[in-house]
C-alpha cells in the first residue's frame, strides 16, 4: 500500500496551518468516502490531517431561531436530533435513507458535503476521467451514464453529486461556514453556490479554497421547512445512491402557493436547487397541473442522453407526488 | 438398473433438522480458509491484470517494481514456468505476449508483504500494442455460429415435429424476445490459493468447488503424478459456480513458489473477480409458443443467443430447459453463440436454467394472458407423461404437486387475472407464477471409511462444503448407511488426498457423495456384520466408487421440480419494485437436512429475486471490461429488498435417482423467480417486462411507451 502520514489536529489553527504546508494533505472525517477512494487509487494523499477531535460536534438552537451544525457532528446524531426532526424533517429523512447505519455512525456532516461522485469512471483509475485526471477525457457521455447528470454538466463531465443530506440542506436554505486563507477568517458560504458546476474544470468541485476546514453549517429558522420531505427512488430499497431524489416544502394559502423550497439529488453535479420550479409555484393555484409546469420549468433547462432521460419523467412524478402530500392537493 | 430406496424408513438422522457440524468452528473462527494457511516463510502474489482487451504486450519494465520496497520477483509470460495443457485455455497463465480480454492476467507480482506485492503491482509499467476489439453482444453479428454442443453435452440443437408449420396453423401465437445481463457470481470468499513445495511434490490450500478436480488439472499443468499434488480445501466460503474449476490462483501460486522456492499466497481484490473467475453469460432469447383455444401447446420454439470468449468456448444451455417442461408434438431447441473479446463466461448458480427459465416461464404466461387462462392451469393442462423431447421416462415429476400446493399456500386461487386493477396507495400489486426445474445427476465418487476400534467411524471424501451445510448433511447421511448417530461419525472432506469425487457443482455434490458414502457404509456393515463387529485394533477401512452403478443406471430423464409464486409492489412514478412476498414449492426427492435444505431454497429464490431486480454487469464497451466491477457498482438484493420467503417441499419418493433418493437443491431455488416476478410486475401493471433487471428506469420507460 502507499504510505501516507497520519495527524490528529485538536484544535482548528493547527488543522488549517497542517494542510496549508502540504498541498496532497487532506482533512480526515468519518473516512467512509475518503478512505475507500484511497483504496482504489484515486485518492493518493501523503498526510491525512483528524479532524474529528476538534470540538466541532455541537448542536446548537442560534439566537435567531436556527441551527448550527458543527461540521464533526456525526450523521446519525444529527439524523437524530429533536430539533432537526421537528423544525427540519427532510434533512433527518435524507440522512436515514442513505449509506447505512455503521456508515451513518461514522460519516461527519462536513465530510458529507466533500463526498466524491460514484461514477464509475471516476472510481476506476485505469481509464480516463476529467475530474481525477484533467485533461483525460471523460467516456460517459457515450458509454455507462444512467445515473449521471441531466442538469448543469458540461462536454468535460456528468458526474452527479452523491449526497442525500446535501440535497436537504440546499432546500433548507443552509449556509455552511469554513475557515480559509493566511488568517483562517471563517467565512459563511450559502450551501446553493459551495459545489460548483464542472464546466471546464471538473477537478474542481467547490468555490472555496482546496485547504478550507469546514467548521459548521447553519440552518435558518425556516418554518416552512417543519413539513419538509425528502423522497428517494434508488435501484435497491436499502443501500444505493439515488437515481433522483427530492427535497421539498410547500406553503399553500387560501390554495395558492406561497412560498416552496425544492432540490433535487442525482440528476445534477450539486444538489440542485430548483429555483425556476419555485419561481413559477409563487403564487399559482397548487395543484397537479401547477405541480408539473413547474417541475417541466425546471427541466427545460436538462441536457439527457439516451440512458438518462428517464429522469426527467422521475423527478417530474417526484415534484408533482410530494408537493401534492405536503400541500394536501389530491388528483 | 433397480436401486431400492435404502435404508431405514425411520432414520434418526436423515430428515431431522440439524445444526451445521461446523457451526462453532466457523462463527468461533477456528475454521481456516484457504488464505488463512500462515506458512514460514511465505511471500504474497498480486495479479496484475491487462489494460487492454485485445493486442500484445511490448514491454514490462519489471525494474520498475522490482526496485520498490519488499519486492522479490515479477512473472510474466518471459520467465514464467512453462504449462502443459490441461484443457483449458484460460489457465495458460503468462504463457505468450497475447491479450485475449481486459483484466486477463499479465503479471504476477512476488513480495514479502500482500501490501507490498500490491503497490509494486500497480506501479508497474507495461506497455502494450493494442489492436481492436470487440465485444458487443448482439444477436446481430456476423460471426454468430452454432456451437457443436451447449454444456455439459448436449446438442446444440433439438427438433420434434414442425414447429413452423404448427406455429402458422395455431390458434393462438405467442412470440417475443426476453434478455438477461451479464452477472457475477461474488462468493463472500473471494478465490485465494497458499502454495508450497517440498522437492517436486506440490501442497495447496486453495478455495475451490472440488478438491479432485483441481488436483487433476494441477496434475496436467504442471506435469505432475497424481501422488506428487495435494490440495486442501477444508473450509470454502461460496462458490456459486466460479469456483467450480481450477481458476487464476492456484495456478500462479505453485508458480511463483516454485519459482522462489518459498511458499506463496495469491489472493483476488472483488474487482479482480469481475475478470477472472467467469460469469454468467448475457442472453437474447426467442419463445414462440402456439396453443389451440383449450390451452393445449401445439408448438415451442426456444431461441437462444450467448456469448463466449475468443480462447475458450463455453456454450451455456439456455433452452435446454424447454425439453423437458411442457407436453407438445412440435418443439424446437436452438442455441447460437458469439466468440467475443472478453472473460470467458463460466457457471453461475443454475447455468442455462436461470436465464432459460426467465424467457420461458413469462412466455407461459404471455400465453396464458393471450388465452385468458389462469397461468396454473395452463402448466398443468401442459403436463406431459413423457419427456417431450426424447420420449424418455421421467424417474419421478411432481411439478403438478408443486403447483397445487403452491396455489393453496399462496392463495393463488382467489386471484383475479385482470392486470393493473389493484392499489395500494402509491403502489400497483400483482402477483405472479412460474414453474422451477433443474437435473437431478450423479457423478462417480469415491469414499473411505474406516472403522475405529473405539466405535467411531472416519469418513474419507473429497467432498467441498461451500457453507451450502454438505458437510452437515453428509454427516447424517453417513449415520444413517452405518446404522450409527452423528457423534459416532468424523468426516473429514476437501482434501484430494481422499480420491477422486465430484465437485460441489451441478445441484449433483450431496447426492454423489452420499451414494459413494452409503456404498462404502453398506460394505463395511458387511464385512462388520461377517466379523461379528470385531475391529482390529488399527480399524477395519474400506473405500467403494460409484462408477459402474452410475454408468449402468437405467436411461430416465431426473429431474427435480417446482413452482414459485410471488407477490409484487411496483410504484409506476417512480419505478420501483418491491416483492413482499414469495414462496416455492419444491419437489426434489429425499431432504436430508430440512434445516440447511430449507437456507439452501431460500437462498436460490433470493438470488432469483436479485436476478430480477438489481444484478447486472455492464459492459464498457469502449474499454472492454465489466463497468461496475464491485459491490457499489454491482447490485445483490439488500435485506431490506427481501420480505417474507416461505419454502415448502411435497414428499418424493424416487428410487431411480440414486440409492439415497436424493436430488439436488443447490440451483433449483433460483429458477424461475426472476420470471415469477416478471409475470407478478405483468400483472401489477400490464406492462411487460422481458430484459432483466426490471430497474426502475425501465418500468418508467414501459409506463411511458404505453402512454
Amino acid at each position: 500500500m502507499r504510505s501516507f502520514a497520519y495527524q490528529r489536529a485538536t484544535e482548528p489553527e493547527s488543522a488549517l496551518a497542517a494542510r496549508a504546508a502540504n498541498a496532497d494533505s487532506r482533512y480526515l472525517g468519518g473516512g467512509t468516502n475518503l478512505v475507500d477512494l484511497m483504496k482504489l487509487g484515486v485518492e493518493t494523499p501523503d498526510l491525512l490531517i483528524d479532524v474529528t477531535s476538534l470540538s466541532l460536534t455541537d448542536i446548537t438552537e442560534t439566537s435567531d431561531g436556527g441551527v448550527r451544525i458543527g461540521a464533526g457532528v456525526r450523521n446519525s446524531d444529527l439524523a437524530a436530533h429533536p430539533l432537526i426532526r421537528r423544525r427540519y424533517p427532510a434533512i433527518a429523512q435524507a440522512i436515514l435513507s442513505g449509506a447505512s447505519g455503521q456508515l451513518r455512525n461514522l460519516a461527519t456532516v462536513g465530510g458529507n458535503l466533500m463526498q466524491r461522485t460514484r461514477c464509475a469512471y471516476f472510481t476506476d483509475v485505469t481509464k480516463p476521467c476529467n475530474k481525477r485526471d484533467p485533461g483525460s477525457g471523460c467516456p460517459a457521455r457515450t458509454g455507462e451514464h444512467h445515473n449521471l447528470a441531466i442538469l448543469g454538466g458540461s462536454t468535460h463531465c456528468i458526474a452527479t453529486s452523491p449526497s442525500d443530506l446535501a440535497v436537504a440542506l440546499v432546500a433548507c436554505d443552509a449556509v455552511v461556514h469554513v475557515r480559509e486563507g493566511s488568517d483562517s477568517i471563517e467565512r459563511a458560504v450559502p450551501i446553493d453556490s459551495f459545489r460548483t458546476l464542472p464546466g471546464n474544470h471538473p477537478e474542481r468541485e467547490t468555490s472555496v479554497d482546496p485547504a478550507a476546514l469546514i467548521t459548521a453549517l447553519s440552518l435558518p429558522a425556516l418554518p416552512i421547512a417543519a413539513a419538509s420531505h425528502y423522497r428517494k427512488v434508488r435501484e435497491r430499497a436499502s443501500y444505493a445512491f439515488a437515481i433522483g431524489s427530492i427535497a421539498a416544502a410547500i406553503e399553500v394559502r387560501d390554495g395558492v402557493v406561497t412560498d416552496s423550497r425544492i432540490a433535487y439529488g442525482a440528476v445534477a453535479p450539486v444538489p440542485w436547487r430548483a429555483h425556476r420550479a419555485e419561481a413559477e409555484l409563487l403564487g399559482k393555484p397548487a395543484g397537479i397541473e401547477a405541480f408539473e409546469f413547474a417541475a417541466d420549468t425546471e427541466l427545460s433547462a436538462a441536457q439527457p442522453l439516451p440512458g438518462n432521460a428517464y429522469k426527467l419523467g422521475l423527478i417530474r412524478n417526484l415534484t408533482v407526488d410530494v408537493l401534492s402530500k405536503l400541500s394536501g392537493v389530491t388528483r | 438398473m433397480t436401486s431400492t430406496l435404502n435404508p431405514p424408513a425411520t432414520s434418526t438422522t436423515v430428515q431431522v433438522p440439524t445444526t451445521r457440524v461446523d457451526a462453532i468452528a466457523k462463527v468461533t473462527g477456528q475454521a481456516r480458509y484457504a488464505a488463512e494457511y500462515d506458512l514460514d516463510r511465505m511471500a504474497f502474489g498480486f495479479i496484475v491484470q491487462a489494460r487492454i482487451a485485445r493486442g500484445t504486450i511490448v514491454a514490462i519494465e519489471d525494474a520498475v517494481a522490482l526496485a520498490m520496497p519488499g519486492v522479490l520477483a515479477v512473472i510474466d509470460y518471459r520467465n514464467a514456468p512453462r504449462l502443459s495443457d490441461a484443457g483449458d485455455a484460460e489457465l495458460q497463465l503468462l504463457q505468450s505476449e497475447r491479450v485475449y480480454y481486459r483484466g486477463e492476467v499479465v503479471a504476477l507480482v512476488i513480495a514479502e508483504s500482500s501490501e507490498q506485492a500490491r503497490a509494486a503491482a500497480e506501479a508497474l509499467p507495461i506497455s502494450y500494442a493494442e489492436a481492436d476489439h470487440d465485444v458487443l453482444f448482439r444477436t446481430d453479428h456476423p460471426e454468430i455460429y452454432t456451437p457443436e454442443k451447449v454444456n455439459p453435452n448436449f446438442p446444440s440443437e433439438s427438433s420434434v415435429g414442425n414447429v413452423d408449420g404448427a406455429f402458422d396453423a395455431a390458434e393462438v401465437r405467442v412470440q417475443a424476445w426476453y434478455s438477461t445481463p451479464a452477472e457475477h457470481n461474488n462468493p463472500l470468499e473471494p478465490h485465494a490459493t497458499t502454495a508450497q513445495w517440498d522437492g517436486d511434490e506440490l501442497t495447496v490450500y486453495d478455495s475451490n468447488q472440488g478438491a479432485s478436480s483441481v488436483h487433476s488439472t494441477l496434475c496436467k499443468l504442471f506435469d505432475l503424478p497424481r501422488g506428487r499434488v495435494h490440495v486442501r480445501s477444508e473450509h470454502v466460503g461460496g462458490g456459486f459456480g466460479s469456483k467450480g474449476s481450477a481458476r487464476p490462483t492456484v495456478v500462479l501460486a505453485p508458480m511463483a513458489s516454485k519459482l522462489l522456492d518459498r511458499p506463496v499466497r495469491v489472493t483476488m481484490t472483488r474487482q479482480q473477480m469481475f475478470a477472472l473467475v467467469g460469469y454468467r453469460t448475457p442472453t437474447i432469447q426467442q419463445v414462440r409458443l402456439a396453443a389451440d383455444h383449450t390451452g393445449r401447446l401445439h408448438a415451442l420454439d426456444h431461441l437462444a443467443y450467448s456469448q463466449t470468449s475468443r480462447i475458450v468456448e463455453f456454450a451455456e444451455q439456455t433452452a435446454v430447459m424447454s425439453r423437458v417442461m411442457y407436453a407438445t408434438p412440435n418443439l424446437r431447441t436452438r442455441h447460437r453463440l458469439l466468440a467475443l473479446d472478453v472473460p470467458t463466461p463460466r457457471w453461475m448458480r443454475a447455468p442455462g436454467e436461470a436465464p432459460g427459465s426467465f424467457a420461458l416461464e413469462s412466455a407461459m404466461d404471455e400465453l396464458a394472458a393471450e388465452l385468458q387462462l389462469d397461468p396454473v392451469e395452463l402448466r398443468i393442462r401442459n403436463e406431459p407423461d413423457f419427456e417431450p423431447d426424447g420420449g424418455r421416462p421421467f424417474s419421478s415429476r411432481n411439478l403438478v404437486s408443486c403447483l397445487l400446493e403452491g396455489s393453496d399456500r399462496f392463495g393463488w386461487r382467489e386471484r383475479d387475472p385482470r392486470p393493473g386493477i389493484r392499489r395500494d396507495g402509491r403502489w400497483l400489486l400483482g402477483t405472479g407464477v412460474a414453474s422451477s426445474t433443474y437435473p437431478a445427476r450423479n457423478a462417480p465418487s469415491s469414499c473411505a471409511i474406516t472403522a475405529r476400534a473405539d466405535g467411531s467411524f472416519e469418513v474419507r471424501i473429497t467432498a467441498a462444503d461451500l457453507g451450502t451445510g454438505a458437510r452437515t448433511a453428509l454427516t447424517q447421511l453417513a449415520a444413517e448407511s452405518l446404522g450409527v448417530g452423528l457423534a459416532d461419525i468424523e468426516l473429514r472432506i476437501g482434501d484430494s488426498d481422499f480420491g477422486q469425487a465430484m465437485i460441489a457443482g451441478g445441484s449433483m455434490g450431496t447426492a454423489s457423495w452420499g451414494w459413494a458414502i452409503d456404498k462404502a457404509a453398506r460394505q463395511l456393515r458387511g464385512q462388520l456384520d461377517a466379523s461379528g463387529g470385531a475391529v482390529p485394533p488399527e480399524g477395519l477401512s474400506v473405500t467403494s466408487n460409484t462408477r459402474a452403478e452410475i454408468d449402468a443406471q437405467a436411461d430416465v430423464v431426473r429431474h427435480g421440480f417446482g413452482a414459485q409464486f410471488v407477490e409484487v409492489a411496483v410504484d409506476p412514478r417512480s419505478g420501483e419494485v418491491r416483492v413482499p412476498r414469495m414462496l416455492g414449492v419444491f419437489a426434489v426427492g429425499r431432504i436430508v437436512n430440512p434445516t440447511t435444505a430449507r437456507s439452501q431454497l431460500i437462498g436460490g429464490m433470493t438470488w432469483g429475486l436479485s436476478m430480477a431486480l438489481f444484478e447486472e454487469s455492464i459492459m464498457d464497451v469502449e474499454f472492454g471490461d465489466y463497468l461496475n466491477h464491485d459491490l457499489a457498482g454491482y447490485h445483490v438484493a439488500s435485506n431490506a429488498d427481501v420480505g417474507a420467503i416461505e419454502v415448502a417441499w411435497v414428499e418424493e419418493h424416487d428410487e431411480q435417482t440414486n440409492p439415497t433418493g436424493i436430488k439436488g437443491i443447490g440451483e433449483i431455488g433460483i429458477v424461475g423467480t426472476a420470471a415469477a416476478i416478471a409475470n407478478a410486475v405483468w400483472h401489477a401493471t400490464g406492462h411487460r417486462q422481458r430484459a432483466l433487471p426490471i430497474r426502475p428506469d425501465r418500468i418508467l420507460n414501459s409506463a411511458n411507451a404505453a402512454g
